[in-house]
C-alpha cells in the first residue's frame, strides 16, 4: 500500500470513483451556481451564497444522521468499526457545520446588515455545533476508550434526537419574535434555482462520501496502532518476566 | 412491577433521608437559586412594565444553574464514597436505578422551586401562582433532570467533571429552556394562547428523552 | 488458629451434577494500551474457600470486578453457578455476595437502615428477622440504630459483611475483607468463610495478610502481572513458600 493512501483498502476504487464524480458534479454546480442560476431578484447575486450554505446544512444533518446509526450500532453490537463509522462523520460533521455557520454570516451581513440572525436554521445549526463540539470533548476527556465511545453513542443518540425538537421550539420562538430569516427571497424559486440546488446538494453529498470513506479509514488505523501498541508492550513484559527483571 | 416501583422509591428515599439528616445539599441549591435571582435584579431591569418577560427567563436561569449544581453534587457524592457500585451490584434492572437516582434529583429540585418562585413572586410582583405555569416548570424541570441525571454519570467518570457536565447538558436542554420561559412569560403577561403547543413540546422531549435514558443507562454505568 | 478443620475440609454436599460456583476461561482486561488481566482461566467449585494473593497491580481487584459483574472482560468467558453475567446479570447478581474497598454503605444512615434499604433491594424475604440474624453475626446489634459514619473502620467493614451476606448468596467475594479489622473482627470473619463454605457455598477472598489467606482457605491462587502462576492446595503451601514465590525473599 502505498504510503498515506488509501489504495489497496477494501472499496477504495468505488471510493476513487466516488472522489472524480464528486469533482465532476462539483464542477457542474460551480457553473450553475454562478453562471446558469439568475441572480436573485431582491438580493443579487450574494444570494448565490445559498448554494454552498442550504447543502451544506443537509449534509451536516446527514453527517449527524450516520453518528448517530453508529452510536446505535455500537452499543448494540459492541463492534468498533460502528464507532469509528460514527466519530469520522461526526468529524467531518463538525467542518460542515462550521461552513454553514461561516455561510450564513457572511450571507446575512449584506442583506441585512449584521453578522448573525437568529432564524430557525442557522440557530439549531450552532446548536447542533456545540453538541458536536461536545461530542469530541467528552470522547477527549474520557482516558478509557471503549467507555469514551459508549459515552459518545449516547451523545450521538441524544443529539440526533434533540435536532429537529430544537429547531421546531426556535421556530415557534421565533414566530413571536420575527427577525431576518436567511433565505432567497421571492414566493416561488424559478426552476433554475432549484436545479442549481440540487447538483450543488448532489456534488455535497459526494464529498461527504468520499471524505467519509478516507476518514474512517484513518480512524481505523488509529485504533489498530493502538492494539499495535498494546501488543508491543505484552510482548515486552513477557521478555521482562522471563528474564526475571521485574516484579 | 410493584416490586421495581418499590425499588425506585427506596433508591430515592435513601437520598432524601441522607439528605434531611446532612441537609448538605439543599440548603447550598436553594440559596445560591435565591442569590442569583437577586442578582438578575442589579443584571438586568426588572422592574419596569415588561419584566414579565424577562423576569421569566431570570427565574429560569436561576432554577436550572442551582438544578446542575444539585445533580452534579449528588453523582458525585455516590461515586467518590463508592456507592455506586453498591447499587450495581444489586439484581435490578439498571433502568430502575436511573428512575430512583431521577426522582430523588427531581424532588430536590422541585423543593428549591418550592421556595424560590415565590420569593420571586414577591420580590418582582409577579403573578406566579398559575396552574400553567407551574405546570411548565414542572415538565421543565423533569425533562432536565432527566437528561442531566444520565450526563452528570457520564461526566462524573472524567477529570474535568464540572466543566464537561454543562457543555453536555446545555445544548441539548435548549429546546427546555426554551419553552419553559415561554410558558412562564406568556402566562405572566397573560396571553396565554399559544401555552398548549409548548407544554405539549415539554411533554413529548420529556418522554421521549426519559426513556432513551431509561434504556441506555445500563451501557452507560458498565465497565 | 491452626485447627486442621479448616484446611482442605470437604464439603459435605457437593452434588456432582452442580455447575461450578465460578467458571472463568480465557479473561483478558485492557484499559486502551494497558493490559491488566492476561488470559485467565480458573474453576471453583461449590464449597471451596479460594485465597487470591500476589503483589499490587496484580490484577486480583480487577479480576474480582469482573466476577462481580461490575466489569466486562476485554475477551474470555465468565460464568457464575453456571450463568453468564452478560446474559443473566439479576440472576447472577442475587448469587453474590460482595466484600470492597469501599463500603457500599450510606454514611448518614443507620446500620439498620442501611441494611433494610438492601434488602429491599435484593428482595429479601422476611427481611426483618434476616437483619437481626447477620447483625448478631457480625456482632453489631448494639448499633443497629447508630449511623454509620460514627462507625469505626472496622465496624464499618464488619457491616459491609453484613451487607454482603444478606440475601444468602451462593458465592462470597471479599477483596481485602481483613484490612480495616481488629482480631474480633477477623475472627468473625474467618468464621464466617468457614460457615458459609460447609453450607455448600463459595469464598474467593484476596489479603494481603498471607498467614490469615492460608488460613482461611482451602485453596491458594497466586495472581502476578494479570497471570496465574500459582494454583495448589492451601495445605501444600507456607506463608514463607509464597514469599519466595513473589519474590519478596
Amino acid at each position: 500500500m502505498k504510503q498515506g493512501s488509501t489504495r489497496g483498502l477494501p472499496g477504495w476504487r468505488f471510493a476513487q470513483g466516488v472522489g472524480v464524480l464528486a469533482g465532476v458534479v462539483m464542477a457542474i454546480a460551480l457553473y450553475m451556481a454562478f453562471v446558469y442560476a439568475p441572480a436573485d431578484a431582491l438580493q443579487g447575486d450574494v444570494q448565490r451564497i445559498f448554494y454552498l450554505h442550504v447543502p451544506m446544512a443537509w449534509v451536516a444533518f446527514l453527517a449527524f444522521f450516520v453518528t448517530f446509526i453508529g452510536g446505535i450500532g455500537y452499543l448494540w453490537k459492541r463492534h468498533r468499526g460502528w464507532d469509528q463509522l460514527a466519530r469520522a462523520s461526526a468529524e467531518i460533521g463538525l467542518v460542515f457545520t462550521t461552513v454553514v455557520l461561516l455561510s450564513g454570516s457572511l450571507w446575512g451581513k449584506p442583506i441585512w446588515g449584521t453578522w448573525w440572525t437568529w432564524d430557525a436554521r442557522l440557530t439549531t445549526t450552532l446548536l447542533l455545533w456545540f453538541i458536536y463540539l461536545a461530542y469530541f470533548m467528552l470522547r477527549s476527556y474520557v482516558s478509557d476508550p471503549e467507555r469514551a465511545a459508549r459515552y459518545a453513542a449516547v451523545l450521538g443518540i441524544f443529539g440526533f434526537i434533540d435536532v429537529p425538537i430544537i429547531y421546531k421550539s426556535v421556530d415557534w420562538w421565533r414566530t413571536l419574535h420575527p427577525g431576518p430569516v436567511v433565505s432567497t427571497s421571492g414566493a416561488a424559486m424559478p426552476d433554475s434555482m432549484v436545479y442549481t440546488l440540487f447538483v450543488a446538494l448532489a456534488a455535497t453529498t459526494l464529498i461527504y462520501a468520499y471524505l467519509l470513506y478516507q476518514r474512517y479509514w484513518i480512524e481505523r488505523t488509529k485504533d489498530e496502532i493502538a492494539d499495535y501498541q498494546y501488543r508491543m508492550y505484552e510482548r515486552q513484559l513477557e521478555r521482562e518476566m522471563r528474564e526475571g527483571a521485574t516484579i | 412491577m410493584r416490586r421495581e416501583l418499590g425499588r425506585i422509591y427506596a433508591v430515592a428515599w435513601k437520598d432524601l433521608l441522607s439528605e434531611v439528616r446532612t441537609k448538605e445539599m439543599f440548603g447550598g441549591m436553594a440559596v445560591f437559586a435565591l442569590l442569583t435571582i437577586i442578582t438578575f435584579n442589579f443584571a438586568f431591569d426588572l422592574t419596569g412594565v415588561d419584566r414579565a418577560a424577562s423576569g421569566a427567563g431570570a427565574l429560569w436561569v436561576a432554577v436550572s444553574f442551582a438544578a446542575m449544581l444539585g445533580l452534579g453534587r449528588s453523582i458525585a457524592v455516590e461515586r467518590d464514597r463508592g456507592s455506586l457500585d453498591g447499587l450495581l451490584l444489586c439484581p435490578v434492572d439498571r433502568g430502575v436505578l436511573y428512575l430512583g437516582k431521577l426522582l430523588s434529583n427531581l424532588i430536590f429540585i422541585l423543593l428549591v422551586e418550592a421556595i424560590s418562585v415565590p420569593v420571586f413572586g414577591a420580590l418582582y410582583d409577579l403573578p406566579i401562582y398559575r396552574p400553567t405555569l407551574l405546570l411548565g416548570l414542572l415538565l421543565g424541570t423533569i425533562g432536565f433532570a432527566g437528561i442531566g441525571t444520565l450526563f452528570a454519570v457520564m461526566a462524573s467518570t472524567t477529570r474535568a467533571r464540572e466543566i464537561l457536565f454543562p457543555v453536555l447538558l446545555f445544548p441539548v436542554a435548549v429546546p427546555v429552556v426554551i419553552a419553559t420561559v415561554r410558558v412562564a412569560s406568556l402566562t405572566l403577561t397573560g396571553n396565554t394562547g399559544d401555552v398548549g403547543r409548548w407544554l405539549n413540546l415539554l411533554v413529548g422531549f420529556d418522554v421521549v428523552f426519559l426513556t432513551i435514558a431509561f434504556l441506555v443507562f445500563d451501557r452507560i454505568v458498565e465497565e | 488458629m491452626s485447627d486442621t478443620r479448616l484446611r482442605g475440609a470437604p464439603p459435605d454436599i457437593v452434588s456432582a451434577s452442580a455447575p461450578p460456583s465460578v467458571r472463568v476461561v480465557g479473561v483478558t482486561k485492557r484499559f486502551g494500551r494497558r493490559g491488566v488481566l492476561r488470559g485467565i482461566t480458573l474453576t471453583v467449585q461449590p464449597g471451596e474457600r479460594v485465597a487470591l494473593l500476589g503483589p499490587n497491580g496484580a490484577g486480583k481487584t480487577t479480576l474480582l470486578r469482573i466476577l462481580a459483574t461490575l466489569s466486562r472482560p476485554t475477551t474470555g468467558t465468565v460464568e457464575i453457578a453456571g450463568m453468564r453475567p452478560d446474559r443473566d446479570a439479576q440472576a447472577v447478581r442475587s448469587r453474590l455476595g460482595v466484600v470492597a474497598h469501599q463500603s457500599y454503605l450510606y454514611d448518614d444512615l443507620t446500620a439498620e437502615e442501611n441494611l433494610r434499604f438492601y434488602a429491599r433491594m435484593y428482595a429479601v424475604e422476611n427481611a426483618a428477622a434476616r437483619i437481626d440474624e447477620v447483625l448478631d453475626r457480625v456482632g453489631l446489634t448494639g448499633w443497629r440504630n447508630e449511623r454509620v459514619r460514627t462507625f469505626s473502620r472496622g465496624m464499618q467493614q464488619r457491616l459491609a459483611l453484613a451487607r454482603a451476606t444478606l440475601h444468602r448468596p451462593s458465592v462470597l467475594l471479599l477483596d481485602e475483607p481483613d484490612s480495616a479489622l481488629d482480631r474480633a473482627g477477623v475472627r468473625i470473619l474467618a468464621r464466617l468463610v468457614e460457615e458459609h463454605a460447609a453450607a455448600g457455598g463459595t469464598v474467593v477472598m484476596t489479603t494481603h495478610d498471607l498467614g490469615l489467606g492460608l488460613e482461611v482457605a482451602d485453596r491458594v491462587v497466586l495472581l502476578q502481572h494479570g497471570q496465574v502462576v500459582l494454583d495448589a492446595p492451601a495445605a501444600d503451601l507456607g506463608v514463607a513458600e509464597i514469599e519466595r514465590r513473589l519474590g519478596y525473599r
